[in-house]
């Protein structure tokens, strides 16, 4: 077992963080990098982006949104109780170069896996401007770490209860327009991803967005994951979970991660009812 | 009676009781339910003891077929095993999945006027024998020699390779990507040809007798090889099967509803998902399903989707029944349940609606021409011929290639074109120092016991090697 020796919740409960104990995920992972996690015998394998990692104390962080059955089981988990199984580190790393201005814009559960992302730029030195935003004010994630790790610092809701009233890609067109950016790092739910990178790409900014397709076992073996890029297929879960931003077929990822929504929907009505009843 | 009925009996195969069709095309309990007793000792009546047995030609690891038949002939069932064990470790598996019409059965002498002894369903017998009512007994091993050894991916060739080693008396540890061992025997085959229990049964004797678990180790990723001697292995062997699924490359493949079979069979084998929503993994239930191509792969995959409930099932392979890969029972057992065979005929698209999932594919039909490189002969498009299949899932089952995940992190390892790892056939050695190799990721997606029978000869060459030097 995977030990839980943290846990903690967000955003009204509906975002979850749990500090894991795995000792030699911890040492290897990078910023980028995911794992698969799988509660028990008959859980689902469910593909998540650390947040974080402790090599010394040999645990990992993941942060994750509760949106069906899987993620509702791993948010009953306490601390001291954990996943029979974790897999990883999984996935290419972010390659974190010095290229000057950088801006990263987070939506939503995205921010967790830009986090490490925005870190590793500014430890790389890069000047880092990040851009966060959710729905609401108490919805945000993650605003203090994201801050610490930025030069620059930005929030949107769309209700305007906090920060600029609007979406992220108002204040990513801002920027774009007073400053010379060398990248971007887009990471939140698709359709966000897709404007961030229709608008970097009216300013030839080159952007890094970080893919969430229905995974199984991470390691090239299904071709469940597989996206296209350039026209081309790929295999998300070992050639990514990171494309340029300005070769993905957005919509048909977003088709695909609709595959099992009444599969998921029933399956979630299930697990609520029989949580009711015990 | 007459002399002539006994001739007639002796000439007759034992038939081996099975579900009806029509019952266990809807469950995924095992088909061929096994010989009793009597019908096993009958058949191993039937074997002539030949002075010089072909059949063991036909066997990939030799395995002494008289005299295992002749000893349950006997009655003596425990020792029929014992004989079996010295060259097969997984007879209880071998027995089930091993295309014996072209291997031990398909040199049985008996075979040349009559339908041949049934070797395998004897090796099964067997097995099963000692599984249900055997003494437990676990082989003795040798003396610890205090190497340490990295078996990478616990398929038949890797449970093969640790199976040897340990009972040499070396300190042996299996790593595994997936948080199950077994393997294709657990991902890939299904629970009515192949009880996960018994491979459960198998591994479980490897760590009885002291074989340790990874699980949830992707070698590559969790840890190098270059890594695993720096941890103090002295061997390491590399077993990972070829876990790449091959697309068709056509338009229209990243529909809903289009699936390879690895990824089809793992949702229905692995994760159980034939009991969703008892467990959490959904699995597409197609109404009318295609399964492209004509291998054991692709007879799984039909076969699963009849059991899902599926109205329709069609196999459709672009060449003709005699060039169908799969093993024969296979193809038997799909048939008479209900699956349709649409030959030489090939998918050109795949049509999707509005959602983006699949509803039907273009195909065109084929004829067959020259013989290719395989020897088989060519199957060329019929030009005007295409014409549309309805269709809500397709399982694309045409075959699978080198997974790159553990070969592009190693260094000084070569492979070959297609990425396959290269090494010598005879003892398994790849060209990095201290690494062997076996089964599909050296041949490509070949059978188990070709896979266990690569790992016997490392075994053996990793042996020589921990005592005297590479
Ligand atoms: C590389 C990667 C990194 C990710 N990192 C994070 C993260 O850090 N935080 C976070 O909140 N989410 C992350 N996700 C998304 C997360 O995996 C899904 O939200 C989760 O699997 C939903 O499972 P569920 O059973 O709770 O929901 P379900 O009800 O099963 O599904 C809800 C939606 O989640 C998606 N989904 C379902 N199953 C899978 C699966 N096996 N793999 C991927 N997506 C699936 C589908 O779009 C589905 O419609 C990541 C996904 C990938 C591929
Ligand atoms: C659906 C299906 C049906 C089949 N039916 C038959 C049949 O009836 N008869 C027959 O003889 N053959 C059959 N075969 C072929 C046979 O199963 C294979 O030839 C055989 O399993 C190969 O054994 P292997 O040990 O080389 O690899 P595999 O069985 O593929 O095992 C490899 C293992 O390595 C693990 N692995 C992969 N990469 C890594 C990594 N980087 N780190 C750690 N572990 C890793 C995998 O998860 C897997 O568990 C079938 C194959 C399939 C897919
Ligand atoms: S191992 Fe396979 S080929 Fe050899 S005798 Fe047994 S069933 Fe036949
Ligand atoms: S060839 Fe057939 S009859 Fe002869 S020993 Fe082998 S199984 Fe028996
Ligand atoms: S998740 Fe199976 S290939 Fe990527």
């Amino acid at each position: 077992m995977y030990k839980i020796v943290k846990r903690e919740e967000m955003a009204e409960g509906t975002v979850v963080l749990n500090e894991i104990e795995a000792p030699s995920i911890a040492k290897k992972a990078k910023p980028g990098q995911f794992v698969i996690l799988k509660a028990n015998e008959e859980g689902e394998r469910i593909p998540l982006t650390m947040a974080d990692t402790d090599p010394e104390k040999g645990t990992i962080t993941i942060i994750y949104m509760v949106v069906g059955k899987s993620t509702a089981l791993f948010k009953t988990l306490k601390v001291g109780e954990g996943y029979q199984d974790v897999i990883g580190p999984l996935g290419q790393a972010t390659h974190l170069d010095k290229v000057g201005t950088v801006v990263c814009v987070g939506g939503g559960t995205g921010v967790a896996v830009l986090y490490p992302i925005t870190r590793g730029l500014k430890k790389m030195g890069n000047h880092v401007i990040s851009i966060i935003g959710a729905r609401t004010k108490s919805l945000l994630i993650l605003e203090d770490k994201m801050k610490e790790a930025s030069d620059e610092f930005y929030v949107c809701t769309d209700d305007g209860s906090y920060g600029h009233k609007g979406f992220v890609t108002e204040v990513l067109k801002n920027i774009l327009d007073k400053t010379k950016v060398a990248l971007a790092v887009g990471i939140g739910p698709v359709p966000m991803m897709k404007f961030v990178s229709k608008i970097t790409k009216d300013y030839d900014v080159k952007t890094i967005v970080s893919l969430n397709p229905i995974m199984i076992d991470g390691t090239g073996m299904c071709g469940g994951c597989r996206v296209s890029v350039g026209g081309k297929t790929k295999f998300a879960c070992v050639e990514g979970p990171e494309f340029d931003g300005h070769a993905v077929d957005y919509d048909e990822l977003m088709k695909r991660l609709q595959a099992y929504r009444e599969e998921e929907e029933n399956c979630r009505l299930k697990f609520e009812a029989s949580k009711k009843a015990a | 009676m007459s002399e002539k009925t006994t001739q007639k009996e002796k000439s007759s195969r034992q038939s081996m009781p099975e579900q009806k069709a029509e019952v266990r095309k809807r469950n995924f309990e095992e088909v061929p339910l096994g010989y009793s007793k009597e019908a096993a000792m009958a058949e191993a009546k039937r074997c002539l003891q030949c002075k010089k047995p072909s059949c063991i030609e036909g066997c990939p690891v030799g395995v002494d077929i008289p005299g295992f038949i002749n000893l349950i002939g006997e009655g003596k069932f425990a020792e029929s095993i014992k004989k079996i064990w010295e060259k097969n470790s997984l007879p209880a598996i071998c027995g089930r999945v091993c295309p014996q019409e072209i291997q031990c059965e398909g040199k049985c002498i008996v075979g040349k006027k009559a339908e041949p002894v049934a070797i395998g369903n004897l090796e099964r017998f067997a097995a099963d024998f000692e599984r249900l009512y055997g003494k437990g007994e676990i082989p003795s091993k040798m003396k610890s020699t205090g190497k340490k050894i990295a078996v990478v991916g616990s398929g038949p060739s890797g449970l093969t390779v640790a199976g040897d080693l340990i009972l040499k008396g070396h300190d042996v540890t299996v790593l595994e990507a997936f948080h199950k061992t077994g393997g294709v025997l657990v991902y890939g085959i299904p629970e009515f040809r192949l009880p996960k229990s018994i491979v459960a049964s198998e591994v479980a004797t490897l760590e009885k007798l002291g074989v340790k678990i990874n699980c949830n180790t992707v070698v590559g990723k969790s840890v190098t090889v270059d890594e695993l001697f720096q941890e103090g292995y002295d061997a390491v062997y590399v077993g990972v099967g070829a876990g790449l699924p091959y697309f068709m490359n056509i338009p229209g493949e990243n529909l809903i509803g289009v699936l390879s079979a690895n990824e089809y069979l793992t949702r229905a084998n692995l994760m159980k998902a034939y009991l969703f929503p008892n467990v959490d993994t959904p699995i597409p239930m197609g109404k009318n399903v295609a399964v492209l191509g004509a291998g054991n792969v692709a007879m799984d995959s039909a076969r699963t989707a009849m059991r899902l409930g599926a109205e329709h099932v069609s196999i459709v392979y672009r060449r003709s029944r005699q060039e169908m890969p799969a093993r024969s029972a296979e193809i038997h057992h799909a048939e008479e349940e209900g699956i349709e065979f649409k030959l030489l005929t090939n998918p050109t698209k795949f049509i999707g609606n509005d959602k983006g999932r699949v509803i039907g594919m273009e195909c065109i039909k084929m004829e067959l021409g020259e013989p290719d490189a395989s020897g088989r002969r060519k199957p060329v498009p019929l030009k005007g011929s295409e014409f549309i299949v309805d269709c809500d899932l397709v399982v694309v089952a045409v075959g699978a290639g080198a997974n790159p995940l553990l070969t592009r992190s190693t260094e000084g390892l070569s492979l070959n074109k297609g990425g396959y790892i290269i090494a010598d056939l005879e003892n398994g050695k790849t060209t990095k120092k201290g690494v062997w190799a076996g089964g599909d990721i050296v041949t490509g997606q070949a059978t188990v016991i070709l896979a266990m029978g690569a790992g016997r000869k490392a075994a053996d060459s990793i042996h020589k090697y921990l005592n005297w030097g590479w």
